[in-house]
Parts: C-alpha cells; sequence; structure tokens
C-alpha cells in the first residue's frame, strides 16, 4: 500500500482540480450527430443537460412534431429534414462553438437555435459571420432582434419577446394593483440577460400603466442557484405589496417551495410570468393562492379543438407535455417547412429568409389563428399572450385575459425610440 | 453596495433574527455536504470531485422513498443509507483503483461519475425538475421570535445537521473506531501491520461522507427542485467551505460554513451583486495569511 504521506495532495493540486471542474461543467459534449446524404440538416444547439434538460427535450420535441409530419408526407423534391441536435449546456463560447460545427462539419444547411438567451446572442454572431437560416426560437431578450446593431438578415425570431410580454402584463398587473392598492413592488428575477431586460420592462410598463407603482426592493438570484432563502428574507424584510418574478423552470419551483416556508405569499401579491408552463405549475406541491401567471403554453389557451388535438398528438408522440418552448420551436419549424415550399427546396440563406420575412401562418397559437413574421425586426407577433390566475390543478388558469395586440405594437414603437433603435 | 441598507438591517431585531437564522440554515446544509468532503479527504487523501452527485442521488432517493412510504423520515434515512451503501460501492470498485494516483486522474474519475450519474438520473427520472412539496409535519406557520421569522422545517434542519455533526465528532474522536480511522489518516501501513484491515475502514470513512451527502439531499428534498446536475453548484460552495475550514478538520468545516451562510445571507442585503466575491475573497485571504486553513493541520 502507498504511504499516507506520498497519497497526500497539495493545496494547488486540490485547487487545480477544482478549477479544472469547473471548467469541465461549462463545456458541453455532443448529443446526438447523425449524418445522412441527401437530407436537409437542420442544427439544433440546445441545453440537454443540467438543470434546464426540461428546454432542450421540450424544443426538440415541438421541432419533431412538425418535421416528421413533414418527412412523412415525403419531404420536398424527395429530401427529407434531418436534424442534428447538440448539447451546449446554455454556455455561450459553447453554443457558439456547437453553431460552426454543425454547419462546417456536420454540414447543417439551417440553424433552429433552441438557446436560451444566455447563448443566443453568441449564435446571432455566428450567423452574422456565415449567413445561414437562423431561426432563435427560445431567446426572449428583446434586444437580440429590437436592436438593429444586433440585425442579422438570415436571423429570426420565434420565441415570444420581452417588451410584448412587458406591455401586456404591465396593463394587466396595473389594473390589479389600481384595485387592490398595490403600491410598493419587489423583485426577484435570474441575474443575466433575459431576466434583466424582462424584469426592467415588465415593472417600466405596469409604472406606466399605474403612475403609483414604486419599486423599494430588488433581487437578482443567480441563474440555476440552488438556495433562495437569503434572497426570500431580503424580499420578506422588504415588506412590498407585490413582487414580479422572471424566474423559470426548477429555479421557480424551488423559490416557490422556499419562499412558501415564510409565508411570503400571504404578505404580498405575485406576479410571476413564467409560472404557466407544464413541468412548473404541475410540480409545486403547496400552490399559493391568488398568483398571478403569464400565459405560457397551455392546453385550454385557446380553448379551440385545434390546440386540444396538437396537445394530445405531441403527449402522445413525445411522451411528455409540451411547455412554451414546445410551442415555440414548433412555430420556428412550420416558418422553415413554408419557406423551403416557397424555395423549391433550396436552402440558401438568403432565399430562405426572403421568404420569411413578413410571413404569416395560420397557426392555433395565435390570436386571430395566425402568427406573422414581422418584417421590419424579424420577430413574431400577434401570438397569444396574457396573464390569469394560476390554479394547482388542471387547467392551472382562471381568467385568463389575452393582450391585444394594437396597444402592444404602438408602445413597443415608443420603446424602440426611447431604446434608440428606431428614429 | 448598499451598506445603508445592511445598517438598518443590523439595527432592527426582527431582520438579525431573520437573516441569522437563514445564515444558519444555508450554512448547516452546506457543513453536511463539506464535511463529508473533509472527512474522506483527511482520512483517504482523496478529493471526492463526485460528492455533489452523491448530494443528487440522495435528494433523489428521498422523493423516491418518500413516493413509496409516504414518511419523510423514513425517506431521509433510506436516502442517507442507500447512498452511503452506494459510496461503499464507488470506493471499492472505483475509488480504491486511484488512490495514490495524481489528483487529476482522481478528478477524471469523479467526473466520469458525475456524467453518468447526471444522465442515469435524467434517464430514470427524466429531465422535468421534480419537487418532494413540504411533508404535512413540517406546514406550520413560521414561528415569530423576536420580530424575526423561522419557519419549522428549517429549524428542524439546522438541528438535524448539528446533532449529525456532533454525532460524527463523536464517533471520530470517542470510539475505537474513530481512533482506528484517525491512526490509517495518519499512517496507514502501520495500522495494517497491527493486523487490521485498513480498506474496510477506509470504504467505511467513504461510506460515511457518502451517507452526510445523502442526508444533505434528503433534507434539501423538500425545498429544493431536483434536477440532473443539482449537485454541482452546491459542490464548488462545499469546497470553499472545505478549503477556509481546513482539508481533513470536521470542527473547520462547521465554523466555515456559518461564515459562509452568514455572509450570504447578510450580503444578500448589504453587497448583493458582490457575495460570491466575499465568499472568495475570504477563501484568498485563508490562503495567504493561513494556508492549512483555519483549523486545517500544517503539512509536512
Amino acid at each position: 500500500m502507498t504511504s499516507t504521506e506520498s497519497r497526500r495532495a497539495s493545496r494547488r493540486q486540490v485547487l487545480k482540480g477544482a478549477g479544472a471542474l469547473a471548467a469541465a461543467g461549462v463545456i458541453g459534449a455532443p448529443a446526438i450527430s447523425k449524418a445522412q446524404t441527401g437530407a436537409i440538416k437542420i442544427g439544433v444547439p440546445t441545453i440537454l443537460s443540467g438543470r434546464v434538460a426540461i428546454l432542450g427535450q421540450t424544443s426538440v420535441g415541438g421541432l419533431k412534431v412538425v418535421f416528421d409530419k413533414f418527412n412523412a408526407a415525403g419531404g420536398i423534391n424527395g429530401r427529407k429534414i434531418e436534424m442534428v441536435v447538440r448539447d451546449s449546456k446554455g454556455a455561450p463560447q459553447e453554443a457558439a462553438k456547437v453553431t460552426r460545427d454543425l454547419i462546417n462539419n456536420d454540414k447543417c444547411e439551417i440553424i433552429l437555435d433552441a438557446e436560451a438567451s444566455s447563448a443566443a446572442f453568441a449564435v446571432q454572431e455566428v450567423i452574422r459571420e456565415i449567413g445561414v437560416l437562423c431561426i432563435h426560437s427560445n431567446s426572449e431578450t428583446s434586444s437580440l432582434t429590437a436592436d438593429p446593431k444586433l440585425h442579422v438578415p438570415t436571423a429570426f425570431r420565434t420565441a415570444r419577446q420581452g417588451i410584448h410580454d412587458a406591455i401586456g402584463g404591465g396593463d394587466y398587473a396595473a389594473k390589479i394593483a389600481k384595485a387592490k392598492g398595490l403600491k410598493k413592488w419587489a423583485t426577484c428575477s435570474p441575474d443575466y440577460a433575459y431576466g434583466r431586460s424582462n424584469t426592467a420592462e415588465f415593472m417600466e410598463y405596469a409604472k406606466h400603466f399605474d403612475g403609483n407603482i414604486q419599486v423599494v426592493e430588488e433581487s437578482w438570484p443567480k441563474l440555476f442557484q440552488p438556495d433562495y432563502t437569503e434572497v426570500v428574507t431580503k424580499l420578506l424584510n422588504a415588506k412590498a405589496d407585490a413582487m414580479y418574478s422572471a424566474l423559470w423552470g426548477g429555479d421557480l419551483v424551488a423559490f416557490i417551495d422556499q419562499a412558501n416556508l415564510y409565508g411570503l405569499f400571504d404578505k404580498q401579491a405575485s406576479f410571476m410570468v413564467n409560472l404557466g408552463d407544464y413541468g412548473v405549475v404541475d410540480q409545486v406541491k403547496q400552490f399559493p393562492q391568488g398568483v398571478y401567471s403569464g400565459g405560457r403554453y397551455n392546453r385550454t389557451v385557446p380553448a379551440t379543438k385545434e390546440n386540444e388535438e396538437w396537445y394530445q398528438n405531441y403527449v402522445k408522440t413525445q411522451k411528455h407535455k409540451p411547455t412554451n418552448w414546445s410551442w415555440e420551436n414548433a412555430v420556428a419549424a412550420e416558418f422553415v417547412v413554408e419557406a423551403l415550399k416557397k424555395t423549391d427546396g433550396d436552402t440558401n440563406g438568403k432565399k430562405m429568409a426572403e421568404a420569411i420575412k413578413g410571413m404569416t401562418l395560420r397557426s392555433q397559437f395565435g390570436t386571430k389563428g395566425t402568427v406573422t413574421m414581422r418584417a421590419e425586426d424579424n420577430t413574431l407577433i400577434d401570438y397569444i399572450i396574457g396573464y390569469g390566475v394560476s390554479l394547482s390543478k388542471e387547467p392551472y388558469v382562471a381568467d385568463f385575459q389575452a393582450s391585444a395586440w394594437e396597444p402592444i405594437i404602438e408602445l413597443e414603437k415608443q420603446w424602440k425610440k426611447k431604446q434608440g433603435y428606431i428614429s | 453596495m448598499d451598506l445603508d441598507a445592511l445598517l438598518r438591517c443590523v439595527g432592527t431585531t426582527s431582520c438579525v433574527v431573520t437573516q441569522l437564522t437563514s445564515g444558519m440554515i444555508i450554512g448547516m446544509l452546506l457543513f453536511l455536504i463539506a464535511s463529508g468532503v473533509t472527512l474522506i479527504f483527511g482520512v483517504l487523501n482523496v478529493i471526492n470531485f463526485a460528492h455533489g452527485s452523491l448530494y443528487m442521488i440522495g435528494a433523489y432517493a428521498a422523493w423516491t422513498f418518500y413516493q413509496l412510504t409516504g414518511s419523510y423520515f423514513v425517506s431521509a434515512l433510506g436516502a442517507a443509507v442507500a447512498v452511503g451503501m452506494l459510496g461503499i460501492l464507488f470506493e471499492r470498485v472505483l475509488m480504491s483503483k486511484v488512490y495514490g494516483s495524481n489528483v487529476l486522474m482522481q478528478l477524471l474519475v469523479c467526473y466520469a461519475v458525475v456524467l453518468i450519474s447526471d444522465d442515469l438520473i435524467k434517464i430514470i427520472w427524466g429531465p422535468v425538475p421534480l419537487s418532494m412539496g413540504m411533508p404535512p409535519e413540517f406546514r406550520l406557520p413560521p414561528i415569530r421570535f423576536m420580530g424575526g421569522v423561522i419557519p419549522p422545517f428549517y429549524l428542524f434542519m439546522i438541528l438535524a445537521a448539528m446533532a449529525i455533526g456532533l454525532l460524527l465528532w463523536l464517533v471520530i474522536v470517542r470510539t475505537r473506531f474513530g481512533s482506528i480511522v484517525r491512526a490509517a489518516a495518519i499512517n496507514g501501513p502501520m495500522v495494517s501491520a497491527l493486523g487490521i484491515r485498513v480498506n474496510l475502514y477506509y470504504a467505511a470513512v467513504f461510506g460515511i461522507g457518502s451517507a452526510l451527502a445523502g442526508a444533505a439531499g434528503a433534507l434539501a428534498a423538500p425545498v429544493r427542485s431536483l434536477t440532473p446536475g443539482m449537485g454541482f453548484s452546491i459542490l464548488i460552495e462545499s469546497f470553499i467551505v472545505t478549503v477556509i475550514g481546513g482539508m481533513g478538520s470536521i470542527v473547520g468545516a462547521f465554523v466555515a460554513s456559518i461564515i459562509i451562510g452568514l455572509t450570504r445571507s447578510f450580503g444578500s442585503i448589504g453587497f448583493p451583486l458582490f457575495v460570491d466575491g466575499v465568499m472568495f475573497l475570504i477563501m484568498a485571504l485563508v490562503l495567504i495569511f493561513k494556508p492549512s486553513g483555519l483549523f486545517g493541520r500544517e503539512h509536512r
């Protein structure tokens, strides 16, 4: 046996090891890579591991439902679609690397960027260089498509946009604030691009619609933080009338569980834009009463036959419930399929972009049965957004109030002017 | 920086009580994990980088036992025992093969276990975050003390972690088992020459360290969402605790856990954007002025 002294690791080695482990944690590994000659290869960088693996899984589910149908119908000119899905773990540098690999090595002709905002900006820069068609299907950070400095002609977004949610949600929150006298507000959102911009925009429009609202406390827990105790006690000490949170996924479930222990929800009204997702709302065991939630994906919103059929088909084929990411990706896939039909299967980035720009699709996720890819900034509009009261059981939402798009478009214009995005 | 808010909090009893207990809650859970890391290092001189995975498996095991039995206490105990046994298996099959190897070899083995366990969790329980929910016996209104708020479950967590820590200390310091383990930590071959099967003690220590991680996972399960990879972030903090307290020192892990817990608790009010920075700053200062850690032995 080796002696104890000779086995002793130095502190420097320990720290080196810890550092290497940390680095390894943010470096992803390829997940699925299948090459097939003749197929139209679509690269999908996404998150398949770690705490938000649900994002990748349900995004791919949304894409598969559409592409499987397209392939079953024979594809286009005999060419079928083949997805090449890779795990970036949500790390920007890895997402950029994976996207380059997908295009250069796996010969993908189209990129469906199913990354969260933390990595979508990195993917956008790769697309700027290479020029293939890219649809961002999950990033909700407004500036990605609203800021002209970031504009890439072949990049689009089918994800909902933070500013749209903020205007609709701000209007809804202000009405409740006026009715209930909620003046002092606190916020608790994840500390990265999406959490920061979404929260700032929501509060800006809540104040726009109700001038009495003031923010008295802000908390910025880290993304994927396991423990929220200090955040909850900080919010408790703030003694606010209401709270807004853009936490999502498992982070939101953990926050609610921990905040419940302190009775936080008994002391204030709460608005949580991301509570409505399946996989979140059905995981909260001690459901707080009277929490307001943004509309994500719900089988009853809209309460139409088409939506229920889509839900049933998704659950049957993918073996799990769809999320907000599922419909956003399904819409992205529909745009790709329609554009391929228009270009007769030509996947050239410019031609595909021309086909998609301004395109209106029939969709059960649209307010009037359609969604449109707005030509001026390559972003989706007319999809269903709104707020309702969260329930602990099916249908998980009551009194859902869909936001009207006309005021959203008008206020979005003013917001863009204020940001210097348009003159 | 919002030092005014911090001063206001320190001047209010209710805020001090709430933040103090908040710091203890964060600290005690960290202590359970870090004490396992430090125990294994102190005796076996290996750094178990897969300790976070054992914490994760403990949480999932507790969730599963809870679904089966409906009893939180049985689930917590079952999770600790199950992870302890898994730890013994891990030590015998893998870690014992890299004793004496370069630390990077140990890291490689552990990282493989981390990846495999994350994927297995995803396959068995799925990628969707799971929530155990608060057991009915703890669904009580928070306790009010001097204006501060203390959730009953958190009080239980603090007391349970302290009791486990005390038991661990008594076992190591006051029992024959502990004496042999301490002797083996200093000179394994000598203990072996006395006719004691040191390998069994190594496996037992690894099992105890793993059971501590399992217990921490079970204690966290009712209040933290269960997701594949959940052990990673807590592992980094537990390494900070281990380095500050001194590698191999259980008392050091206890004190350092409280320091980190209070830093996070009061830091979230006074310097919310620099809490992690302060934690690493404390670690850097300890490494500069007392490289062996607050309670660590000097290595010759």
